[in-house]
């Protein structure tokens, strides 16, 4: 993976002191709450529920095992010795002080960490697949280009200050795992012609408006893409909304100007820029690939006999290699998610102890490396088959392997109404009773694949639209209620969730699941999974089961009238 | 008073902002003498007669205002003033950004209104070259650290023309 040159690294030691001085100048009364404020969520820093929240930056989702160990640390030492990673490549810590932030990132420099742009109306964090690199539908290795946009976001003199925050996810694999579809710009790498290049999307996000994003250009060069990403972002930073924040992403923009009129926008700021010194060039594209060649694998690896007589002989084993196991470009070796789903546990919630063990995991077994993936899961990328067994009963050991990736309990969860101060409703409790409900595994295998996404609030950060089950936490009268929708879904053909109806309490949560579940069992057929009984059978049936018996509309305040 | 900088030093302003009060309109504010930085629609209205005193003349431009309308007219400028009415609006950094790398644009390009000291290094970048500092901040700290809490950068922009990677050993 990419290690930090002089320049990389002297810019993140500059900044620890330039934060250091801003807290000062903040505490001394220098720098008013207003001034301050922008400069914090700049470097992750928001006022939360209980204390201040942080959010640290693992960029394009890749870190190495002595950069998982110093987030263990901090947390354990500043922090109440757990974090939480979000749906965007981030880890969060709920409850450092701020005087101690200046300490945190001194001590995540040491291991070419940061928080730069975590938050705030600026360019946000790098997204990828977490397969990247190892995927064995890649098409092109999108880590070089994460790592270049990286650069290119950090301290962009122009677009400091923007009119909204603003997200970047690429792909480079035939089924997108990005969610490109839904970024303020979404990549997919791709070679035409025997030239490799992007197709440009412009204006998808989930939140507030969710939209999916247009393309603005079928292909772009890959040399072109820092001068069209400054035509894009001029574009936006000029003409975006900002009169009210709810309006102020470029995917409002995009609607309001149409995707025709905002592409001749965007390519005439191009033709400024075009072919300028900011065009990419083959050196140093080579210079930062050469950080992402392949680890030495075994040529060897492929069918190791005791792996297959562990699949045999285990069934809990195999269950876990078939749902927390991905196929891998070299044979003999698998890409292993780490669920950070444990049944009962806040998803996406580790403990520094799981940190250190994820550590020596990646150590031991792949090559010292590890991806966060949006599904808030961990990675270990480059696992040979033959050590899976003796992986695993480690995970297990530490609670790292329940095997439902894919499935009904694997969920996507913000933080929601418990920690974040921006949240309608808690997550956690809905997302915790759903997996209580559903903790048989047997069961659960034989509903099969299916994606549950809870936000506690319409900012969407459990990325609920594009749940097949969607779960929106909002508020009415003071009170939580939960609002469903069906099947949005992620990838290629990536789409919004229906809403089936009036919201539920949350003690109704678990009922309402079931009842959905129920209604794709009695209708699918053999090789169906949900999302395809879904889009086969339509949401009435999902509806009509749903509110079976359950006053609502007229009849329910009728009710009320008589009460 | 805001303290304005120019070449990391406290200096006087020699020039005026003409302001309009409630009820003066463009066409009909009587124009002071001396050096003034005259809002875009005073230009846009009184040009000739502008021009005609014969002494420099300089534009404020608040953040709609679109650097093309004054593209051809550059030369007329020894100031352009860019107005920050807060400093978490950025549409000025465009506004510098094309006038000094698009338009040629070679006189003072001045920043004003919400001017702090955590927006310096931004501002120097995209190419101002003089910071009326809000009144009250600390112009000796900004001046000390705030133009360069970094000693290199990544990408282009008006103060840097190549990014880092073409500028590597």
């Amino acid at each position: 993976m990419y290690k930090y040159d002089a320049i990389d690294r002297q810019l993140i030691n500059e900044r620890v002191a330039q934060f250091r001085d801003q807290v000062r100048r903040w505490k001394a009364g220098e720098l008013a709450d207003d001034e301050f404020r922008p400069l914090r969520l700049q470097n992750g820093l928001y006022i939360q529920r209980h204390a201040p929240m942080f959010r640290i930056a693992v960029p394009y989702g890749m870190l190495n095992s002595a950069q998982m160990r110093k987030l263990g640390h901090v947390a354990r030492k500043y922090d109440r010795g757990y974090g939480h990673f979000t749906t965007r490549h981030n880890l969060q810590l709920n409850w450092p002080k701020i005087e101690d932030v200046p300490e945190i990132l001194a001590e995540l420099a040491e291991v070419e960490m940061h928080a730069i742009q975590t938050s705030g109306n600026c360019l946000r964090n790098i997204t990828t697949d977490q397969f990247a690199g190892v995927a064995a539908d890649e098409i092109i290795d999108p880590r070089p280009l994460a790592e270049i946009l990286r650069q290119w976001t950090t301290f962009h003199p122009e677009f400091a200050f923007l009119p909204r925050k603003f997200k970047i996810a690429i792909s480079g694999t035939k089924e997108d795992r990005a969610v490109t579809w839904f970024h303020d710009i979404g990549l997919h790498l791709k070679v035409v012609d025997g030239q490799v290049g992007f197709t440009v999307i412009v204006g998808g996000g989930l939140g507030r408006t969710p939209i999916r994003g247009q393309v603005v250009r079928e292909f772009l060069p890959w040399q072109d893409i820092l001068t069209y990403c400054e035509a894009i972002l001029r574009v936006y930073n000029r003409a975006g909304r900002r009169d009210n924040a709810y309006k102020a992403r470029i995917k409002i923009l995009v609607q309001a100007l149409g995707v025709e009129a905002f592409s001749q926008q965007v390519e005439a700021e191009w033709a400024h820029l075009k072919g300028g010194p900011a065009t990419l060039t083959q050196a140093e594209f080579d210079r930062v690939a050469a950080h992402f060649t392949a680890p030495a694998y075994d040529q060897a690896a492929a069918g190791d006999a005791g792996f297959q007589q562990h699949l045999q002989d285990n069934p809990a084993f195999a269950r876990w290699v078939e749902r927390c196991t991905h196929p891998h470009q070299v044979a003999g070796y698998r890409a292993v998610t780490l669920s950070l789903k444990q049944h009962g546990i806040a998803p996406g919630d580790i403990t520094s102890e799981q940190m250190e063990t994820v550590a020596d995991l990646a150590d031991h077994f792949s090559f010292g490396e590890l991806r966060i993936s949006h599904e808030q899961n961990i990675i270990l990328a480059d696992v040979k088959e033959a050590h899976l067994y003796t992986l695993w009963l480690t995970a297990k050991g530490a609670g790292l392997a329940t095997p439902n990736i894919g499935l009904l309990t694997g969920i996507i969860c913000c933080p929601g109404g418990d920690f974040c101060d921006l949240a309608n409703a808690p997550s956690i409790p809905i997302a915790n009773a759903i997996q209580a409900r559903f903790d048989n595994l047997d069961y659960l295998f034989d509903i099969g694949e299916i994606d549950l996404n809870i936000s506690g609030c319409m900012n969407a950060c459990g990325h609920h639209h594009v749940g097949h089950i969607g779960v929106l936490g909002v508020d009415k009268n003071d009170a939580a209620f939960y609002q469903v929708t069906l099947g949005g879904r992620q990838g290629n053909e990536a789409s919004l969730g229906k809403v089936i109806g009036p919201s539920f309490s949350a003690a109704e949560m678990p009922d309402v699941v079931e009842k959905i579940i129920q209604v794709y069992i009695d209708n699918r057929t053999e090789e169906e999974r949900f999302l395809d009984t879904f889009d086969r059978i339509g949401i009435d049936p999902f509806k009509n089961r749903v509110y079976e018996g359950r006053a609502h509309g007229k009849a329910k305040a009728a009710e009320k009238e008589t009460a | 008073m805001a303290q304005l900088i120019k070449n990391k030093a406290v200096v006087a302003d020699t020039w005026q902002t003409l302001e309009l009060a409630e009820g003066e309109t463009p066409e009909a504010i009587a124009l002071p003498a001396g050096q003034v930085i005259f809002p875009f629609a005073v230009w846009h209205a009184r040009k000739t007669e502008i021009l005609a005193r014969g002494t420099p003349v300089g534009i404020l431009l608040q953040p709609a205002d679109a650097v093309e309308d004054i593209a051809g007219e550059l030369a007329h400028f020894a100031v352009i003033a860019v107005n920050f009415p807060k400093f978490v609006d950025g549409r000025g950094y465009s506004t510098a950004s094309l006038l000094r790398q698009r338009y040629g644009y070679s006189g003072e390009l001045r920043a004003v209104g919400d001017v702090l000291h955590d927006q310096l290094f931004f501002m120097q970048r995209v190419g101002f070259d003089a910071f009326a500092l809000k009144d009250g901040k600390n112009a000796a700290h900004a001046i000390e650290q705030g133009f360069a809490p970094f000693g290199d950068v990544y990408q282009v922009s008006t103060s840097q023309p190549q990014p880092y990677f073409r500028r590597r050993a």
